[in-house]
């Protein structure tokens, strides 16, 4: 049996615990012993995508201890998977004690699709899901970590789950962290734009591989009064 | 040094946009077209991916070797009777080009769309000096009638619905109010050919200038180039010092994706390649030709190592097409020559971080530009080095210092998370109805101005873990 340190990601923790305990059961479906390491809190990366590297390497090196000895990190996120596998090793370049754990911690640093998928070599979950699905690709798992077949062929293989296409799938839905509050009427046009695509596609639930793309949709989705529902993959792949 | 200039406000240039709705309909009508057009251009050759690579393969060993392709170039555009000209920044560059307009006598002056001269704002000296310029490019013809710098590197008044470009013509040449583009530029080719017949002196910039031959090649659609550089009897051409290729045998790859990336067209309609001025015997070219190379920056750019391959750049427009904030923005919320993701990276590199210290800051990293450049440019790495350097400078607002500070003191230990998850458990008890928040307080009301704002869930998933239930036992 593998043996799989879940990262549920911060976002996860204080808001969407379900999605943890979600991810939690397809990875033991798919035949892993998850561990749940709980000195864990956040992998930095909104600090850091706002230029603040030195507050970025504090929560960085807590990491780098939390995780030093899992064998697997697996994370329901693109995009702090992408934090931890790309630029930890450059966070840590000149650190002579942390650049050899950078290293090694980020390259056993897994999105959940992707673990399943490339490393376990597992699409069909037994998961069944009764409802007409478009996926959103999050820029940071698709153009960071070159996911997109892995999380389409996981929901191809979901039962009764209708895949329907996105027009206009790759673009950005407007989060990028900060910049949401920041350049906040910038972020919503991004965003509008994002929900007339959903809306138009005729999917009843849109889902993707973050929930901070997710939590941004939905909101949206919601200050709209649209009917669609935002649901993360592990949530999708954890029905049965 | 131009850091003295005021500080380029993003933010503000960027709500202005949002609420110009003309702009608006315009960028969302015409920056589709741009973007599909060049994926499927690039789609067609298998060998898209090798050819971008040994595109920056190759840009990076002249940039490795710069001063000593530069001094061949010179060489041999000297022995081929050009005259070069070095100049360290705008202004230099500037006082040559009005002292060659001078000392020819040509004040009556035709220019083909190049952004180096729009770097060192050329037209408004000459026009200092009493020249008479004419932009010949359609599009920045359009842009000089309008008093307005072109918003993209390809396409200048790709921020301009042709309604408005059909009044620009009524009001100033006193044409009817054509609807269709062909009208209007039918009426811009019969006042160009004019200028063209009257024009003493060409200027021009440069595409790419082969040391080993001391050929400037120029690329366009329009034929204007050719025309400027053909008919007067003075060429002045102005490169900045990464314009430069070794050899002849570089430029294939060079045009194939310049042509690819910036149009989508297979083939650009003219590639001029201009080897020395008019030879005894020949029957067009000008009689005078010189080539200033500008630094302008540059070579700040260079030494730099993290920021030196931006230098790579072949000013395409492929990340302004890709960009989504680019094309909610449109090229002039960047407040200078250039736009886009690699305008947040050459602006604050040729004008200072201070003044152009949002620039940076003005995008979701999504990463959509480097998946297009066309000589690979880490673009968002870039941004992300740029906002450290704002970080590190002291240059980030009191807002960003406050929301990142709390953030990683609440995250910097499991206590202190589980302290911070309890105090907002609390606070949202005051802003939640209905699992959802309509309006967050400062700093944060940016958010649920355009979105609602999820709550916290009751208990977090740290306590809800029981072990692993999901494993076999």
């Amino acid at each position: 049996m593998r043996e799989v340190a879940l990262f549920v990601t911060c976002l996860v923790d204080q808001l969407y615990p379900q999605v943890g305990e979600a991810a939690a059961r397809v990875l033991g479906r798919a035949g892993c012993a998850v561990a749940f390491p709980r000195a864990q809190t956040c992998c930095g990366q909104a600090a850091f995508n706002n230029g603040f590297q030195e507050e970025a390497r504090t929560l960085a090196r807590h990491f780098l201890e939390v995780f030093a000895d899992a064998p697997a990190i697996v994370a329901p996120s693109g995009s702090c998977a992408d934090m931890v596998r790309g630029w930890y090793p450059r966070l840590f370049a000149d650190a002579p004690g942390l650049s050899g754990l950078a290293r090694s911690v980020a390259s056993r640093t897994y999105e959940l699709s992707e673990y399943l998928v490339r490393v376990l070599g597992a699409t069909d979950l037994g998961a069944r899901f009764p409802a007409t699905v478009a996926y959103h690709p999050s820029c940071h798992g698709l153009r960071g970590l070159g996911l997109l077949e892995e999380p389409l062929s996981l929901l191809r293989a979901v039962r009764d789950l209708r895949l329907v296409g996105l027009p206009d799938a790759e673009q950005c839905c407007g989060f990028g962290g900060f910049f949401s509050i920041k350049y906040a009427a910038l972020s919503g046009a991004m965003l509008s734009a994002k929900i007339d695509t959903i809306e138009a596609s005729g999917a009843e639930v849109v889902t993707a591989t973050d929930v901070s793309c997710l939590m941004h949709i939905s909101g949206g989705l919601s200050r709209r009064g649209s009917r669609v529902r935002a649901v993360h993959l592990a949530e999708i792949l954890a029905e049965s | 040094m131009p850091d003295c200039a005021p500080r380029i406000d993003m933010l503000r240039n960027i709500e202005r946009a949002l609420r110009d709705e003309s702009l608006q309909r315009q960028m969302a009508k015409a920056m589709p077209a741009s973007r599909r057009a060049r994926a499927e251009a690039a789609a067609e050759l298998p060998e898209w991916e090798s050819l971008r690579s040994a595109a920056a393969e190759i840009k990076d060993h002249v940039l490795a070797n710069l001063e000593e392709y530069l001094a061949r170039l010179e060489s041999r555009v000297s022995a081929l009777g050009g005259i070069v000209h070095r100049a360290a920044d705008a202004a230099e560059a500037r006082a040559i080009i009005t002292g060659l307009a001078r000392s020819h006598g040509a004040l009556r002056i035709v220019k083909s769309k190049s952004m180096t001269t729009e770097e060192i704002r050329l037209n408004p000296a000459l026009e200092a000096i009493g020249a008479r310029v004419v932009e010949t490019d359609l599009g920045e013809y359009i842009a000089q009638l309008a008093g307005e710098r072109p918003s993209h590197l390809i396409a200048p008044v790709i921020h301009k619905p042709t309604e408005e470009i059909s009044d620009l013509f009524a009001r100033k040449l006193g044409t009817p109010r054509y609807e269709r583009p062909e009208d209007l530029a039918r009426v811009a080719r019969e006042v160009l050919r004019a200028e063209f017949a009257a024009a003493e002196m060409g200027i021009t910039g440069v595409n790419f200038a082969i040391a080993e031959t001391g050929t400037l090649v120029i690329v366009e659609n329009e034929g204007n180039a050719r025309l400027t550089t053909a008919r007067p009897r003075v060429h002045v051409a102005v490169m900045g010092i990464e314009k430069v290729l070794p050899g002849l045998a570089d430029l294939g790859v060079f045009l194939r994706i310049l042509a690819r990336s910036g149009t989508g067209q297979r083939a650009s309609a003219y590639v001029s390649l201009l080897t020395g001025p008019r030879r005894p015997g020949e029957t067009d070219g000008p009689e005078a030709l010189h080539l200033v190379i500008l630094d302008g920056g540059r070579r700040r750019l260079l030494a730099d190592e993290a920021m030196r391959e931006a230098l790579r750049c072949i000013r395409c427009g492929a990340c302004q097409n890709e960009c989504p904030v680019y094309r909610h923005a449109g090229g002039h919320a960047y407040g200078s020559v250039y736009a886009g993701p690699i305008g947040a990276v050459l602006t604050p590199a040729y004008e200072g971080l201070e003044r152009a210290r949002d620039l940076p800051f003005a995008s979701t990293l999504c990463r959509a530009c480097a998946g297009v450049c066309p000589v690979k440019v880490d673009l968002p790495g870039m941004l992300v080095e740029l906002r450290s350097r704002a970080v590190r400078a002291g240059l980030a607002p009191w807002r960003d210092r406050m929301l990142v500070g709390a953030w990683t003191f609440f995250t910097r230990s499991p206590a202190r998370f589980a302290l911070g998850g309890a105090l907002g458990r609390l606070a949202q008890r005051l802003l939640a109805r209905g699992g959802r928040i309509e309006r967050l307080p400062p700093p944060l009301a940016g958010w649920t101005a355009h979105r609602c704002a999820p709550v916290l869930a009751p208990r977090p998933f740290r306590s809800m873990w029981r072990g692993p239930r999901g494993g076999r036992g």
